[in-house]
């Protein structure tokens, strides 16, 4: 019989990754922003001492894999090794360093075994506010984006920094939210510290050198065999999306080699003026969630299994913005990363890849407060309420896309009874959106109608957040494309589909998300499934005479079993 | 005319109905194979073999307490009535839009699991409520009644009512309930504010659109059962287990269906929780493993963890999210996909990955010489020593070692390097350490450390993997009941009638209103207890208060056990400090200076059980004999030891003798590593524990 230690080193591993859904678990538990303890948004992970990521809680957010994998070799130049000491708990916002804007506060803590530091603990989560000209894409700079948290100590050796306290108390718009917030993401990590040394007691190891060693060699040589099982090639792919006021190309060259794939956006658009820019760790990180998904999706993230997917981009091209460039809302763009990607992935590994979907949540953001153009009522109120929802996904080769479903982006949305517990804001709709998904053999997911307003007495500004208001999603070999965003005021005035605009007392704002692109020929649907999608309401009789030639007998026969309630 | 002391107990699984019959402290019991198109015939069946055992008559039969996986099943198989939803205008798709993110992240090809009701189901009505619950647009009877004709002319059997913010106000949803009652007086109705008053849309439609939708299959069900059971002689009153763990009339199961779900594990979870009270455990970790899944369940005074919210019906590999939420009172379990049959392969980074796959029953294990070329989780026991090929399931399936040593050999050793023995280790080391994982996990969540902890083990699979899932969590004390084959069944009679009330009532610490809250407990009080007493007439009624308790702003919620004093004569201090000493044990710090709320509130009323007997201690009495010994691998040692065999008959009481050793039975094995001893009770449970260190 061989070593039986492989089995422990087994053991030990899904031990690690049991620890950190703990970790992440305890962040969801007792965060205070709905974007954490309902949405999801939010990372976790563990790392040997030299800040090599060993595993990472599968949560909502792509976008904070490989920012967070970077993270902690930032945190370990910074605070200086030698300085660090049991008790010490460390943060920063900083959108290059941590997880590409300000809005994610991520904090790290050092492990220590026996008075040795053996590994590190870090999380990300994305807060509600930050003071500044609040989460939108208006910013002309990072400085107008709100309160910069350089990396530094939040507890010194357990003592918490009050001075911070006091600072970030006073430039944020909720303060209450965002120091419970921070709580959170140090309890999170004191959780799975604490986990850890019980790991290390009961194995009897003195530090994390031998697991480490075992994760990143078995997930480097998985992770090549499975690149090196491709063939190799070079193929480019192009997005046009919106931008902020001038339209974005997207183009990426993707080269598969021995042992590694090459990402390169060389050609794509240079900076925007506004907040849409992105750092080049959260292009990485969505580049590199793609070709996961595509290629090794059963691999774990940790450092090596990340390390094969190469990604450059020009400095100051959008996606891979310096500072002081304005990044708040480097979401947008981010989650159009992904399929652009696949649509030169498309062109060397065809029927893998998805058509293109609606790419970006459909986020806002509504500031409420008393209404200023006539006395308010006694018990009006000011809040910030967010909101995270989801267009639909592309169609796949042998599926049709998912309705109001994120991707690339895995966050929950916000349940409506419990936004509505934040602020005083009235969700009035929010349900699918017929017809929005593209025609084909495969049909795109369904985006979403949504309408927001306010309570009695209150008036407020939203922050739209939107893309493919002008690009909608491309059909894919035959497909149709998916319906673009709208959003009009409720008397139907058209409003842009970024930046921070104002409703008056009484006003409502209604939106349509995008739906995701068709794959194949319309033709070649199922009869069966279009009849299916007529009676459900996925499309109305127009689309379906237009788009699959169905006759209005047919129609009226579906029409009528439909309203029997009769099953299809 | 039935007798007090005379008392049926059945459990519909999904192989077996499980009968017990328990009469003057004698038990009697049968297992009979279910019978899908009619659940009850296996019950008289049972019935009948029982009350031959035991020599009576079902008039005899005082009392009947059932559960069943009739409620999941038709939820998991899409089995349900034609059924309708009512709804708000503006979120028709509620239970279709989920929420809106993916369950698995990397998989490009996912399907969601489809929505209970198809969207050509689901109605809107204009109305709207605030979170407040205050009107922002009144309900108008006229639409109402015109969509109440459409529904009746789509021939519906059942309609499910979900309107927003209902759990706090739920006049529109009785305005609806009302037209209902009036136009279409034989159409069953469940509203969400009565099946599930809890804030968040998703789960609450879901929750009553499931209720709605299982009602009709239930209701008949449940119909013909006492019908069945009146004609055989059995009249006496038939009661439900409840997913709560407690015991409900057979008229709420009928309303309330929903409630039925997972009543099955949640009486092992009440037989675990009578083991514990029998022997004096404070604190149990109840391990239920069988041939698919395990559950485990942590047990504190002899009462079993309950939550609020859980998921049926996982389309994907167990894995969270890809079921549907019911949000009812309900034991808090973890159930995982490991189990006998649970299947092993090795992944593209040479990891040894078992389960959820299950071999099932056909072909079975590899070891079962049906045509199984897979290695199973009982592939691997056998392999170990863990079984005896003669005599397991009491001799009823011959095993053949030399095929699992192949279908391992070939799954797992050819790709590691491993012969079958160490294939074997590594296969059964993944699937412990996967329940291990599970039951930490579930111990953190409640903020509880398992060191302190006695496993209680039941379920066929269970006593061959127990002691090592004690060596891994640090348990050092582990019970095997007797009975472990039908230990949901026994469950049942140990249960109390209870019911649960629960209300979403906002209220800050800083506004607390003192009358307001006694008001509502006692609102809650009178309703629990009306339920539980039109079960029993007769029983004193006990009442358990709680509030669940969280910082303003935190989306989750802590629960907060009070005293009846605390109930009765609340106060903002006392519920805060008992809040901020829940907090501090979960997650090791408070929160200075925030707000703090309460948004549930729930009062849980009971009869009371009689407290089983404490087992006596017996007299130290003489080892047992050894029938034989048998090579074992001891995974804590990584080697093969020799073991003695001995049977569990040959154990008696009071008796000791020190591992590496099997205890064999007609069910099941009892693993003893070398790492502990056994002893036996008085009441025949198994008692394992921690060795004395004398050589390492």
């Amino acid at each position: 019989m061989s070593e039986p230690s492989k089995v422990v080193f087994q053991v030990m591993w899904n031990r690690l990754i049991s620890i950190v859904e703990e970790q992440a678990q305890a962040l969801v538990r007792t965060a205070f922003s709905t974007s954490v303890r309902e949405a999801g948004d939010l990372s976790a992970g563990v790392y040997n001492d030299a800040g090599e990521m060993l595993a990472q809680a599968v949560t909502g957010t792509p976008g904070h894999v490989n920012a967070m994998a970077d993270a902690v070799g930032h945190f370990i130049r910074r605070i200086g090794r030698d300085t660090m000491a049991e008790g010490d708990v460390y943060i920063t916002n900083d959108p290059w360093e941590g997880t590409g804007h300000k809005h994610d506060i991520t904090v790290v803590t050092p492990s220590f075994h026996r008075g040795q530091l053996i590994g590190f603990f870090a999380c990300t989560a994305h807060i509600t506010d930050i003071g500044g000209r609040g989460f939108g894409a208006d910013a002309n700079d990072v400085h107008e984006e709100g309160l910069y948290i350089p990396i530094m100590r939040f507890a010194d050796k357990g003592a918490v920094d009050q001075t911070l306290l006091a600072i970030i108390r006073g430039n944020v718009r909720e303060p209450d939210q965002l120091v419970g917030d921070i709580h959170a993401l140090a309890t999170c990590n004191e959780i799975g510290h604490r986990r850890l040394i019980e790991m290390i007691t009961e194995f009897d190891l003195g530090d994390l050198t031998g697991i480490s060693d075992f994760i990143l060699t078995h997930s480097r040589q998985a992770t090549l065999d499975a690149i090196n099982a491709l063939t190799p090639g070079v193929a480019e792919g192009q997005m046009r999306i919106d931008g902020y006021d001038r339209p974005i190309d997207l183009c990426v060259k993707v080269s598969i080699e021995k042992d590694r794939i090459v990402t390169d956006w060389e050609g794509t658009s240079g900076l925007d003026k506004k907040g849409i820019n992105v750092p080049l760790v959260y292009t990485k990180a969505y580049a590199c969630y793609a070709l996961k998904c595509a290629i090794a999706p059963e691999i774990p993230n940790n450092a090596a299994s990340l390390a094969p997917f190469e990604i450059t981009a020009p400095v100051n091209s959008i996606v891979n913005a310096v500072h002081p460039a304005p990044v708040a809302l480097r979401h947008v763009i981010g989650h159009m990363v992904p399929d652009t990607v696949y649509d030169a992935l498309d062109k060397l590994l065809p029927g893998l890849a998805p058509a293109q979907g609606a790419g970006c949540l459909c986020n806002f953001q509504v500031s409420l407060r008393p209404r200023m153009d006539a006395p308010a009522p006694e018990d009006a109120v000011r809040a910030e309420v967010l909101t995270f929802n989801s267009g639909g996904s592309g169609a796949r080769a042998t599926l049709d896309g998912m309705s109001a479903t994120a991707f690339p982006s895995g966050v929950m949305t916000m349940p409506v009874e419990a936004t509505e517990q934040v602020g005083p804001v009235v969700i009035w709709r929010k349900e699918l959106r017929p017809d929005s998904g593209g025609a084909g053999q495969y049909r795109g997911g369904l985006g979403q109608y949504m309408s927001v307003g306010a309570r009695e007495g209150h008036e407020f500004d939203i922050q739209a957040m939107f893309d493919r208001v002008d690009h909608p999603a491309l059909g894919c070999r035959g497909g149709g494309n998916g319906a673009p965003t709208t959003i009009a005021r409720g008397d139907g005035t058209a409003m842009k589909g970024k930046g921070k605009q104002f409703v008056p007392h009484g006003g409502r704002v209604d939106m349509a998300f995008p739906g995701g692109a068709g794959y194949g020929e319309p033709q070649e649907r199922a009869r069966e499934a279009v009849r299916r999608d007529l009676a459900l309401g996925y499309i109305t009789p127009g689309f379906a005479t237009e788009q699959y030639g169905m006759t209005q007998e047919d129609i009226d026969a579906v029409l009528a079993q439909a309203k029997r309630g009769e099953e299809f | 005319m039935g007798q007090a002391g005379t008392r049926l107990g059945v459990d519909i699984g999904g192989t077996f109905t499980d009968v017990v019959l328990e009469r003057g402290g004698a038990w009697f019991s049968t297992k009979v194979l279910t019978t899908y198109g009619a659940p009850e015939d296996a019950i008289i069946d049972g019935m009948h073999q029982v009350c031959a055992k035991a020599g009576i008559s079902p008039e005899e039969i005082g009392q009947i307490i059932h559960g069943t996986t009739l409620a999941t099943n038709a939820l998991i198989e899409r089995r349900g009535a034609k059924t309708a939803l009512i709804t708000t205008e503006g979120f028709r798709d509620v239970i279709e839009m989920r929420t809106e993110s993916r369950f698995e992240q990397y998989d490009l090809n996912l399907t969601l699991p489809a929505p209970l009701l198809p969207r050509n189901r689901r109605y809107v009505v204009r109305e709207r409520l605030d979170a407040r619950g205050d009107v922002l647009m009144p309900l108008v009877r006229a639409d109402v009644e015109a969509l109440v004709d459409e529904i009746g002319a789509a021939g519906y059997e059942s309609v499910a009512v979900g309107l927003l913010h209902s759990y706090v106000n739920d006049a529109h949803e009785r305005l609806i309930a009302e037209v209902l009652a009036e136009r279409l007086p034989d159409i069953l109705v469940s509203l969400s504010s009565e099946v599930s008053p809890q804030m968040r849309e998703y789960e609450r439609f879901n929750t009553t659109i499931a209720n709605a939708y299982i009602k009709p299959l239930m209701a008949s069900y449940l119909g013909r059962l006492r019908a069945r059971l009146a004609d055989e002689g059995a009249e006496c009153p038939v009661f439900l287990m409840h997913s709560g763990g407690g015991i409900m009339s057979l008229e709420s199961a009928a309303e309330f269906p929903v409630r039925l779900v997972e009543s099955g594990p949640a009486g092992g979870a009440i037989f675990a929780a009578d083991i514990a009270a029998r022997h004096g455990v404070e604190k149990a970790l109840s391990f239920d493993m069988g041939g698919t899944t395990a559950k485990i369940c942590l047990i504190k005074s002899q009462t079993p963890k309950t939550a609020r919210v859980f998921e049926v019906a996982r389309t994907y590999r167990f894995k969270k999210g890809s079921g549907m939420p019911i949000s009812i009172p309900v034991i808090d379990m973890v159930e995982i996909g490991a189990g006998g049959g649970s299947l092993a392969h090795v992944d593209g980074m040479n990891q040894i990955r078992v389960g959820p796959e299950s071999a099932g029953s056909e072909p079975g294990p590899a070891c079962y010489g049906r045509g199984g070329d897979k290695p199973a989780v009982t592939d691997a026991d056998l392999v170990l020593g863990k079984l005896d090929p003669d005599n397991f399931a009491g001799g009823s399936i011959q095993l053949h070692a030399a095929q699992s040593a192949q279908a391992l050999e070939a799954v797992i050793g050819t790709k590691l390097d491993m012969d079958a023995t160490e294939a074997a280790f590594g296969l059964a080391e993944v699937v412990d350490e996967n329940m291990a994982n599970a039951a930490r996990v579930h111990a953190v969540e409640n903020g509880e450390d398992l060191a302190d902890y006695t496993m209680i083990a039941f379920g066929g699979a269970a006593p061959l993997h127990a002691a090592r899932l004690c060596e891994k969590l640090g348990v050092g004390r582990l019970l095997v009941p007797e009975g472990a084959g039908v230990g949901s069944a026994i469950g049942f009679l140990k249960a109390p009638f209870s019911f649960e009330a629960n209300r979403s009532v906002f209220m800050r610490l800083a506004a607390f209103d003192g009358s307001a809250v006694t008001a509502l407990f006692a609102e809650m009080e009178a309703e629990a207890t009306a339920f539980v007493r039109s079960c029993d007439a007769q029983a004193a009624i006990s009442a358990e208060h709680r509030v669940y308790m969280r910082y303003a702003g935190q989306g989750w919620e802590i629960p907060v056990s009070l005293t009846a004093e605390q109930a009765a004569k609340p106060d903002a201090a006392t519920y805060q400090a008992l809040f901020e000493a829940e907090y501090k044990a979960l997650f090791g710090r408070v929160v200075d200076g925030m707000g703090i709320e309460i948004t549930v509130w729930s009062v849980n009323a009971f009869t009371a059980q009689e407290r089983a007997d404490r087992v006596t201690e017996s007299a130290p009495a003489a080892p047992p004999q050894a029938s034989g010994t048998r090579a074992l691998f001891d995974p804590a040692k990584g080697a093969v030891l020799q073991a003695d065999v001995v049977e569990r008959g040959a154990f008696a009481a009071g008796a000791v003798k020190a591992g590496p050793m099997v205890i064999t039975e007609a069910e099941t094995t009892i693993v003893v590593p070398q790492s502990r001893s056994a002893t036996a009770h008085a009441d025949g449970t198994l008692d394992v524990f921690v060795q004395e260190k004398t050589d390492v």
